[in-house]
């Protein structure tokens, strides 16, 4: 019997429809975080989980609305997203415009590639000792941190795509006789934006955790130092709190970087579809 | 202005693939390019084109050319109409125009990554063309192509030249296809041009044209293949 079923496979799958099935298999992933949340409540409820430790997951979600009721949280991370944001414009803009200067012409790089190539080897946290040295302990060394840090993904990623640009279309604008900048603005900027959005996340990734490691030195404000206060009372809520508030941000920028993309590489719907 | 070439040459390290070659190519006429592969074909089609920084000798070729390359090569982040009109300040409905020749007016707003193969083609040859070429070189832009798609494509190339009367250099290894469309065939061999035969018979041919079962033979002679197979 289990011959002949077994040679007739087309029968028992596909006659599932496809909706309902992907429902299920959603609703599926939920239950083992869920799970872990309800076991974690009982052991810290048991006291199996001293709170010093770690804080149960009721007594976090309770400690989120207070810190939102009483604004602490709303303007550390309106100080930390701040400091993002603008190491972000800033080490962008820089990254960008040295992968153009590096990209465009051979002098470029052989005048940027290989002092990037060397910073790069750098471990840029152990850099956070000068940074102090040199901008004190206010904003600068913090936000300075995040430009550094966001600046090389975005320089390797622009300057690779825009040496991968397809030879084969250089020659197309040349016999179509464009001029140098419309071939850069039509052909060469175009095609390595793939490339160049790949480093965006990869920066927008590596920007949040150069946050997180500038916050934790010497800030007065921020998330970070909102974590560091908890640490000195105990308060491992107001800890998780923060982290979950920094990983939070981190999927929504990423997710903003997602919808970019699918606007500026609407071409290539047609070809992934 | 007719296309003067004198001298020309080129080698790619030991290997020489022009060599002293000399060729001339009158206004409106249409030119095939046969040869063998590796014979140099290409080389002499980039040359013309002003691919090539490397080639010496004296080409006297007109501003005014359009190349279509065996790959459309589209450029994938421009929608069709601004892959026609792109390098040129050419207003919008001229360039509607030659995608209405080519039968593409309803695909103006289409991604290239969409298009099929003899649609990305044509398109190719709508940008080519709406710079109102004098010399129009065609790099084998059909041999990527289904054998019916090829057909339709052979009309429309005929139709539009036709109309617009470039000199049209064709490059290709398919002896059909240059007996179908030129009105000269040329044979490069050996870095030179060893055959140049002037096909008079009126258009539309056909394959089975005695005249051109004769020169078909004589042209496979030339490149080098027994049309009966090998004896």
């Amino acid at each position: 019997m289990s011959v002949v079923e077994l040679a007739r496979p087309v029968e028992t799958p596909r006659a599932t429809p496809k909706g309902p099935r992907r429902r299920v298999t959603a609703w599926h992933r939920w239950l083992s975080p869920l799970a872990l949340l309800v076991i974690w409540q009982i052991a810290s409820a048991t006291g199996l989980l001293p709170e010093r430790l770690l804080a149960a997951p009721a007594t976090i979600a309770s400690t989120a609305v207070e810190l939102t009721q009483a604004g602490t949280l709303p303007t550390a991370i309106g100080v930390s997203l701040q400091r993002v944001l603008i190491g972000f414009l800033v080490g962008g803009a820089a990254g960008i415009l040295l992968a153009l200067a590096a990209g465009l012409s051979r002098a470029g790089e052989n005048a940027v590639d290989p002092i990037m190539q060397a910073l790069r080897a750098l471990p840029f946290f152990g850099l956070i000792p000068l940074f102090i040295l040199w901008f004190g302990i206010g904003e600068e060394p913090k936000i300075l941190l995040v430009a550094l840090a966001v600046s090389f993904p975005l320089y390797l990623n622009t300057f690779s795509g825009i040496r991968g640009v397809d030879g084969k279309l250089a020659e197309v604008a040349k016999t179509l006789k464009l001029s140098r900048g419309q071939l850069i603005r039509h052909i060469v900027l175009p095609g390595a934006l793939p490339q160049t959005l790949v480093g965006l996340r990869q920066a927008l990734g590596v920007a949040w955790l150069a946050l997180i490691v500038a916050e934790q030195v010497n800030a007065t404000t921020g998330l970070g130092y909102m974590i560091n206060d908890a640490r000195e009372f105990l308060r491992t809520d107001v800890i998780v709190v923060g982290l979950l508030v920094y990983s939070a941000l981190g999927l929504a920028t990423d997710a903003i970087v997602r919808l970019l993309e699918r606007r500026a590489l609407a071409w290539r719907r047609g070809f992934l579809a | 202005m007719a296309t003067r070439l004198s001298g020309v040459a080129r080698a790619f390290g030991d290997r020489v693939v022009l060599d002293s070659l000399d060729l001339e190519l009158r206004d409106g006429e249409f030119t095939a390019l046969l040869g063998r592969s590796g014979s140099g074909k290409s080389t002499l089609l980039r040359a013309l084109a002003g691919l090539d920084d490397e080639v010496t000798g004296a080409i006297d070729v007109t501003d005014s050319v359009a190349v279509a390359f065996q790959e459309p090569r589209l450029v994938p982040w421009k929608r069709l109409l601004a892959n026609i009109t792109l390098g040129l300040d050419a207003p919008a409905d001229k360039a509607k125009a030659a995608l209405a020749e080519v039968g593409l007016a309803e695909r103006s707003d289409a991604w290239p990554l969409t298009l099929s193969g003899g649609e990305a083609q044509r398109a190719s040859l709508a940008r080519a063309l709406v710079r109102e070429p004098e010399l129009l070189l065609l790099d084998e832009p059909f041999s990527a192509l289904d054998a019916l798609t090829r057909i339709t494509i052979h009309q429309l190339v005929l139709e539009l030249w036709a109309r617009h009367r470039p000199a049209v250099l064709l490059v290709t290894h398919d002896v059909d296809e240059a007996l179908l469309l030129a009105d000269r065939v040329l044979v490069l061999d050996e870095g030179r041009i060893a055959h140049d035969i002037s096909i008079t018979a009126e258009r539309p041919r056909h394959r089975e044209d005695p005249a051109l079962v004769t020169l078909r033979n004589t042209l496979l002679a030339a490149l080098g293949v027994s049309p009966e197979g090998r004896s």
